[in-house]
C-alpha cells in the first residue's frame, strides 16, 4: 500500500524528500487528470497542509511566490502593474475550479509546454527556489524547465517558492493567449512581456513564447529591437527573426506553421497592447 | 501527518463526517462511494467537465481533482445541501423555472459553481456569470437558460412562478425536474448494490489487430479479489450485436481479432479496489497489430483488405435517390456551384458516461442502465445472451444526455453476461477515455456536390455523392446512408436529382448514430452550394432560398407531394428583418477599419423526416386511471433530457382534459411500459407523442361512457386501474424504391437560422456573436422546451462547425476534443413557426435534431460574408480559417 504524507512543517517534508523519492501533490490538477482510469498507487507527499508555503511575500529585493500560491491567490493579491501579465494568465487558467486548487509551482513544475505560467515567469526573469534538508538554491526559470515534462528539480528538493526580483524601474506585464474556445482551453500559442520603461520609452523589454516547442522561449531579438522604443508609437513589426527561437510543432490544435503565423500576430499585439 | 489507516474528518452540508478511505482517493469517489452522496457527479475525473465541482470553504473546485485527505478539517458542500427542509433554494428555483436542467447531469456543477459566485458578488453581471460558470459544461442546454437563471437570481427577482398544470402550449416545467435539481436524481452511475461486484473492460489500443490471450492464472494469484475474467468465449449467444438485422457484426467480446481502438477484448471482474488496481499491462495480452484502414477512402481503395468476410469491397450499404435527368438539367443552367466538403468524426459527449449494473433474478437478467432505447436493449441482449426478450428486463436509469450515443449497447452485455455466470450484481462506469474511444461517433463524411439553377434563380439539378466512413462495424451505418439521399437536395424543390452514399469500413471507431444521422453534414455542402449559386445569379441568398423552399404542393426528390405543414418559407419571412439589419451592421463594421477584425452574417436552412425512413416505427401508450381519479401514464418514451416525459404528460393531459399535475408517469422499464420505440430520428413528440394522445382519448370516451359514475365505485381491471386507454401510433410512409421513390417519412420539420460571426483575420479565429433561429415545429407543445432543444442544437451545431473533432489516439478526453463552453455560445433568438401538422399531436412535430443542423453551414456563410473565404472543411479551426485567409490572400 501507497504511503501518503501530509506534514504541516517544511523540515518534515524535506526529510521524507531525503529518504526516499516521492511524487509531489499541491492542487492535484495535473496529478489527478494524467491518471484517469489509472491505480492511484505513488507515494505521495501532500505539501497542502504547510503553512509556511501559504503566503506571497515581499520585500527590498522582490517578491516570493510560494508552493502553495494557487491561481485565485494570485489574482487576488495586490500586486504591481508587473504582475498584470501572469494575473491575465491566471484568470484564463481552466476554470474557477481549477484556478481556486492549481499552483503556480505545480504549473512549473508539471513543466507542460503549453503551461501559461511558464512564458510569464522568463518574462518576469524569476528563478525558482529549491529546499532540500539543509540547503536551498535557486536557478533561473529558464534552467529550470528543461523539456516537455522535464525540469532541473532532483528527487530530493522540493520546489518552496518562485521569486520574482523587482525591477530598478517602472514595469509592467502583459499577457496574451490563444485557444480555440472560450474557457477550460489549452493553448495553441501564448506571449508573455514585461516592459520596463524610463520616461516615456521602452528601457528593456523581455518577451517569451509558449506552446511553440518543448519549453518557453524568450525571443531576445525582439526584445533588443524594442529598447529605446517611444511608448505610444506604433510597435516594430514582428520578423521572422524574432521568432527564430521556436519550434513549433503539427498537433491537434494546429498546424506548425499556422503556430509560428499566429505567435507573430500575438506578439504584435501584445507588444502594441504594452507599449502604449 | 495522516496514516492509510486514519480517519479523515470534515464536514459535509452541515454534517460532521470521518471516513476511512485511503488519503489520495479522490474526494469525488468517496462522497458518492462511501457518504452515498450522488448528486456529485463524475463526467471525466480530469477536471474537464466540472460535474463533480463542490464548494470547499465556500469555494468551488473539482472534487475529482482533490485527495481526500485535503478535506480534512474543512466544509464541504455539494448539491445534496443546497435544498433547506424540502424547500429548494432561490438557485434551484430559478433553475427549474427557467428549464435550466435537461438532462441535469450537469446541474449540480453548474448549481455549485453559481452558488460560489453569488455568496462572493450578490449582483453579478453576465461576464461574471460566464467566468464562474466557465468550469462547467453543458451539452444539453446551450448554456442561455442557465445564464439567464442565475442572473435573475442575481437581480433579486422574486423566483418565477413555475407551472405545474399546462396542456399543450403551456410553459409547463419538467415534470421530472426536482431530482435533478436537487441531487437525488439516478443516473446510470448512481444506484448499485453493495454486493455488487465491478466490471472493467480491458480494449484494444490498437486499430487493428490479432491477439491471443495468455494463461491468466498469474494475474489471478497476484489478484486475488479478481474473481472472473471473461472473454469472448463467455458470450452465451451468438457474440455479434447491432442495430440491423444485416448488421450483427459487432462482437461484445472480440474474438481474437480488432477492428478499432477501444474495442473490448477481455472484461475483468472484481471487487472494486482489485479492479482498480490492476494496469491494462499486467494483464497478458498479446498484439499483433495490422495495418489500419483509416479513412473512407482507404476503405474502398483497390486490394484494401476487408473488415468483415461477408463485405467484398468494405462497403457496407449505399443509398440512392434519383428523379430526373439531372445532367440533362444541367447542360441548360444558367448558373452551376460545385464543392467537396469534408466532415470530422464527432463524439457526443454526453457528460454523463456509460454506466449501469445487472443481476440475475433466476432464469432472467435485469439491467438498470443507461439509455434510449430500452426495447432494443432488451432485444440485442437476449440476442447475444441467447435467452428470449422477456428473459431481460431493462430498467433504464436518468439519462444524462445521448443525442444518439446511447442508442448502440455499451455496458449492456458485459454486465448482463457477467452477473448471469456468477449470479452476483454487476456494475460498470466507464471512463471518459474509455468512453470517448468505445462508443460509436458521428460519420466522417466527404461528398461531392453540384446544384444548378436557371436564370430567375429556380433550382434546376442537384447531383450529390457522399461516402461516410462507418467504421469498424455497422451500427447505425445503414440510416445514415438511407437518410442522406432523402435530404440531400436541401428543403428545396428540385426536379432533376442523382443523390448517391455509401456507408465504408475502416479500422476506425463505429459511426453511429448522432443527432441528425447523417443530415448536418449534408447540409454544410446544400446550403453553401447555395449561396453560391445565389450570388452567381446575383440572387440576395436569403430570397434564393424563399423562392425554391419546399411548401405544400411541392413534390420532393423522393416524388412525395408535401400535403401540409411545411413552413420554410415562413421560416425565412421571420428571418427577414434580422437578416437585413444584421447584414447591414455587419457592412457597416467592416467599413469602419476594425482592424483585423471583419463581421459576417449567413443563413442556412434545412428539413428534416420525422422519424424512421421508410420503416415501420410505431409507439404504444397506455393511461389507466385509479380509483382515487388519480392518472397513471405508462410510458417506454425514454427522456434523455430532451423532455419527452414532460411532453407525453402535457399531451396526455390536453387530450383528457385534466391539469398536467392529476398524472402520475411511469417510464422506461421493459417489464411495465408498452414499447415507444427508440429516442431517436427526433420521433417521440410526433410519434410516442401520437400514441399519448390516443390513449387519453380512448380513456376519455371510456370515462364518458361511465357517465357519472363513482371511480372509487368501479372493480379494478388491472391491479390499481379501473380503467385503460390505449393508442398505438405507426406514421404512415412507403419503402422507396430502387430508385429511391416512395415517401420515407409522414412529416418533416423545418427551419432556417441565422449567424453573425466576427473573424479575427490575424488569428483565423471566430466568435459567434449572436444567432436567430426559425423553425416550423407543427405546434410547440411546449415552447420553453422548443427553444431548450434549440438552443442546445445550436451549440452543437457551432461546436460541429468550428472546434470538434475526434481522432482515435489524440483527442480521448475532454481537453482535447473541444466541446463549446458557456463563454462560446452566443445569445440565440428562437422564432417559433407553427404550420400545424395534421398528423401530428396537436399539430406537433419534432425539433431534437433540426435544431442543429443549419447551424454549422450559417457560420460557414456568415464566414464567407464577412471575409470571402470558403471553408469546405470542418471544423473550422482557427488554423484551418487562417490557412484558407492567407491562401485567399486576406491580410489581417
Ligand atoms: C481543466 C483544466 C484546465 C487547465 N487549464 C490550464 C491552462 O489554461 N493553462 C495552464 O497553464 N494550465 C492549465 N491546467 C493545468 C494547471 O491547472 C496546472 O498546471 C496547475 O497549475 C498545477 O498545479 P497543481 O498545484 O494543481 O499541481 P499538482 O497537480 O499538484 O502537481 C503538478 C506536478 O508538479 C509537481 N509539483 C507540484 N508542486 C510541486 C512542488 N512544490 N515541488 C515539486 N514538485 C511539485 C507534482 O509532482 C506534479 O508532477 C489546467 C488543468 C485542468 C485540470
Ligand atoms: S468529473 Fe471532475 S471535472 Fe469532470
Ligand atoms: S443539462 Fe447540462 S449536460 Fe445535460
Amino acid at each position: 500500500m501507497a504511503s501518503y504524507l501530509r506534514p504541516r512543517e517544511l523540515d518534515e517534508a524535506l526529510r521524507a524528500l531525503r529518504i526516499a523519492p516521492r511524487v509531489v501533490l499541491a492542487g492535484g490538477t495535473d496529478y489527478y487528470p494524467a491518471r484517469v482510469g489509472k491505480p492511484l498507487d505513488d507515494e505521495i507527499l501532500d505539501i497542502s497542509a504547510i503553512d509556511a508555503l501559504l503566503r506571497i511575500e515581499e520585500d527590498e529585493a522582490g517578491w516570493r511566490i510560494p508552493a502553495r500560491c494557487t491561481w485565485s491567490a494570485l489574482i487576488a493579491a495586490s500586486l504591481p502593474p508587473l504582475f498584470d501579465g501572469l494575473k491575465a494568465a491566471a484568470r484564463e487558467v481552466g476554470g474557477a475550479q481549477i484556478q481556486n486548487a492549481g499552483t503556480l509551482c505545480g504549473n512549473v513544475c508539471n513543466a507542460s509546454p503549453a503551461a501559461d505560467g511558464v512564458p510569464n515567469l522568463l518574462a518576469l526573469d524569476a528563478r525558482v527556489e529549491l529546499s532540500r534538508v539543509g540547503s536551498v538554491r535557486e536557478v533561473p526559470i529558464a534552467e529550470f524547465v528543461l523539456g516537455n515534462r522535464r525540469t532541473a528539480r532532483e528527487a530530493d528538493e522540493l520546489v518552496t517558492a518562485l521569486r520574482v526580483p523587482r525591477p530598478g524601474r517602472p514595469a509592467r506585464g502583459a499577457f496574451a493567449k490563444l485557444g480555440a474556445r472560450r474557457y477550460l482551453v489549452i493553448s495553441i500559442v501564448m506571449a508573455a512581456a514585461v516592459i520596463e520603461t524610463e520616461g516615456d520609452a521602452v528601457a528593456s523589454a523581455r518577451i517569451a513564447v509558449g506552446a511553440c516547442g518543448p519549453v518557453a522561449r524568450r525571443l531576445p531579438h525582439l526584445e533588443a529591437r524594442l529598447a529605446g522604443h517611444r511608448l505610444g508609437m506604433p510597435a516594430p513589426a514582428i520578423e521572422a527573426v524574432d521568432l527564430e527561437p521556436l519550434t513549433p510543432i503539427d498537433d491537434v490544435r494546429g498546424s506548425a506553421t499556422y503556430r509560428r503565423d499566429a505567435a507573430a500576430t500575438v506578439l504584435a499585439r501584445l507588444v502594441e497592447g504594452a507599449t502604449r | 501527518m495522516s496514516a492509510a489507516t486514519d480517519k479523515i474528518a470534515f464536514n459535509v452540508n452541515g454534517r460532521d463526517v470521518a471516513v476511512a478511505a485511503a488519503p489520495q482517493t479522490r474526494l469525488a469517489d468517496v462522497l458518492r462511494e462511501e457518504l452515498g452522496l450522488t448528486g456529485t457527479k463524475i463526467g471525466c475525473n480530469a477536471g474537464d467537465c466540472g460535474a463533480c465541482t463542490i464548494r470547499l470553504d465556500g469555494a468551488q473546485v473539482c472534487a475529482c481533482l482533490m485527495p481526500v485527505a485535503q478535506a480534512a478539517g474543512r466544509r464541504v458542500e455539494t448539491v445534496e445541501g443546497l435544498a433547506r427542509d424540502g424547500r429548494l433554494s432561490p438557485l434551484q428555483q430559478a433553475f427549474h423555472a427557467h428549464g435550466a436542467a435537461q438532462c441535469g447531469i450537469c446541474t449540480p456543477g453548474m448549481l455549485m459553481a453559481a452558488e460560489d459566485l453569488l455568496a462572493r458578488d450578490a449582483a453579478p453581471d453576465e461576464a461574471a456569470v460566464l467566468d464562474a460558470l466557465g468550469g462547467v459544461l453543458c451539452r444539453c442546454t446551450g448554456y442561455r437558460k442557465i445564464v439567464d437563471a442565475v442572473l435573475s437570481v442575481a437581480a433579486g427577482a422574486q423566483p418565477a412562478p413555475v407551472d405545474v398544470d399546462g396542456g399543450v402550449g403551456a410553459r409547463l416545467a419538467k415534470v421530472d425536474a426536482l431530482p435533478k435539481l436537487t441531487g437525488a436524481e439516478a443516473y446510470g452511475a448512481d444506484a448499485w448494490p453493495a454486493d455488487a461486484l465491478v466490471l472493467r473492460a480491458v480494449r484494444s489500443p490498437h486499430a487493428a489487430a490479432r491477439f491471443t490471450v495468455g494463461d491468466l492464472a498469474p494475474l489471478h494469484a497476484r489478484f486475488p479479489g479478481l474473481v472472473r475474467v471473461f472473454s469472448a468465449a463467455d458470450v452465451p449467444g451468438p457474440n455479434a450485436f447491432g442495430i440491423y438485422p444485416v448488421g450483427k457484426d459487432q462482437p461484445v467480446l472480440a474474438d481474437g481479432e480488432v477492428r478499432y481502438r477501444g474495442e473490448a477484448v477481455l472484461a475483468l471482474v472484481g471487487d472494486g479496489a482489485t479492479i482498480a488496481a490492476i494496469r491494462d499491462e499486467d494483464v497478458p495480452v498479446s498484439w499483433a497489430p495490422l495495418d489500419p484502414i483509416l479513412g473512407a477512402a482507404a476503405g474502398v481503395a483497390p486490394g484494401a483488405r476487408r473488415l468483415h468476410a461477408r463485405l467484398e469491397d468494405n462497403v457496407l450499404v449505399r443509398g440512392r435517390v434519383a428523379r430526373g435527368d439531372p445532367d440533362a438539367a444541367e447542360s441548360a443552367a444558367a448558373a452551376v456551384a460545385t464543392g467537396r466538403f469534408e466532415t470530422s468524426f464527432v463524439e457526443h459527449a454526453y457528460i454523463e458516461p456509460e454506466a449501469g449494473w445487472a443481476r440475475r433474478v433466476g432464469d432472467r437478467v435485469e439491467i438498470f442502465v443507461t439509455t434510449q432505447t430500452p426495447y432494443m436493449d432488451r432485444d440485442e441482449v437476449a440476442h447475444v445472451m441467447g435467452l428470449k426478450p422477456d428473459q431481460v428486463r431493462i430498467i433504464p436509469s436518468a439519462v444524462g444526455g445521448g443525442f444518439g450515443g446511447k442508442l448502440d449497447l455499451s455496458v449492456q452485455p458485459l454486465i448482463a453476461i457477467a452477473a448471469w455466470h456468477l449470479k452476483r450484481p454487476v456494475r460498470c462506469v466507464y471512463t471518459r477515455p474509455e468512453s470517448m474511444a468505445s462508443s460509436t461517433k458521428r460519420h466522417p463524411a466527404t461528398i461531392a456536390a453540384r446544384f444548378s439553377a436557371d436564370r430567375d434563380g429556380h433550382l434546376l439539378s442537384a447531383v450529390f455523392e457522399g461516402d461516410f466512413n462507418t467504421g469498424a462495424y455497422a451500427s447505425w451505418g445503414p440510416t445514415v446512408a438511407n437518410r442522406v439521399p432523402v435530404h440531400a437536395t436541401g428543403p428545396y424543390a428540385v426536379p432533376h436529382v442523382r443523390a448517391t452514399t455509401r456507408a465504408i469500413h475502416t479500422n476506425e471507431p463505429p459511426s453511429g448514430a448522432f443527432r441528425g444521422f447523417g443530415v448536418p453534414q449534408a447540409a454544410v455542402a446544400h446550403e453553401t452550394l447555395m449561396d453560391e449559386l445565389a450570388a452567381g445569379l446575383g440572387i440576395d441568398p436569403l430570397e434564393f432560398r424563399h423562392r425554391n423552399a419546399l411548401r405544400v404542393g411541392s413534390v420532393t426528390a423522393t416524388g412525395q407531394r408535401l400535403e401540409a405543414s411545411a413552413g420554410l418559407q415562413a421560416c425565412l419571412d421571420a428571418l427577414r428583418p434580422r437578416w437585413r439589419d444584421l447584414r447591414a451592421a455587419a457592412e457597416a463594421f467592416n467599413k469602419t477599419g476594425a482592424g483585423a477584425l471583419r463581421r459576417g452574417v449567413g443563413v442556412a436552412c434545412m428539413w428534416y423526416g420525422i422519424g424512421n425512413t421508410s420503416m415501420s416505427n410505431p409507439s404504444e401508450m397506455e393511461i389507466g386511471v385509479a380509483r382515487d381519479g388519480r392518472f397513471t401514464l405508462f410510458s417506454g418514451a425514454l427522456d434523455i433530457g430532451q423532455g419527452s416525459n414532460t411532453i407525453m404528460t402535457q399531451i396526455a393531459a390536453e387530450a383528457l382534459g385534466v391539469p398536467a399535475s392529476r398524472i402520475r408517469l411511469v417510464t422506461g422499464d421493459t417489464d411495465l411500459t408498452r414499447d415507444a420505440g427508440k429516442t431517436s430520428a427526433s420521433r417521440q413528440t410526433f410519434v410516442s407523442g401520437n400514441a399519448a394522445r390516443l390513449a387519453a382519448e380512448d380513456l376519455r370516451a371510456q370515462l364518458a361512457r361511465l357517465g357519472n359514475t363513482d371511480l372509487a365505485a368501479l372493480p379494478e381491471i388491472s391491479p390499481g386501474f379501473v380503467a385503460i386507454g390505449r393508442g398505438r401510433f405507426d406514421p404512415p410512409t412507403t419503402a422507396l424504391d430502387a430508385e429511391g421513390q416512395g415517401v420515407p417519412y409522414a412529416t418533416y420539420g423545418f427551419a432556417a437560422q441565422l449567424a453573425a460571426i466576427e473573424v479575427d483575420t490575424g488569428l483565423g479565429t471566430i466568435k459567434v456573436l449572436r444567432i436567430v433561429a426559425a423553425h416550423d415545429v407543427g405546434r410547440a407543445v411546449n415552447p420553453q422546451q422548443v427553444e431548450g432543444q434549440i438552443h442546445g442544437g445550436i451549440a452543437q451545431g457551432l461546436g460541429l462547425a468550428l472546434m470538434e473533432e475526434y481522432v482515435p489516439g489524440r483527442t480521448e478526453n475532454l481537453h482535447d476534443y473541444l466541446i463549446p463552453t458557456i463563454g462560446d455560445i452566443p445569445p440565440i433568438e428562437t422564432l417559433l413557426i407553427e404550420d400545424a401538422e395534421p398528423l401530428g399531436p396537436f399539430g406537433a412535430k419534432g425539433i431534437g435534431e433540426p435544431a442543429l443542423i443549419p447551424t454549422a453551414p450559417a457560420i460557414l456563410n456568415a464566414l464567407h460574408h464577412a471575409t470571402g473565404v470558403r471553408v469546405r472543411r470542418v471544423p473550422a479551426t482557427p488554423d484551418r480559417v487562417h490557412a484558407a485567409l492567407r491562401e485567399a490572400g486576406v491580410a489581417p
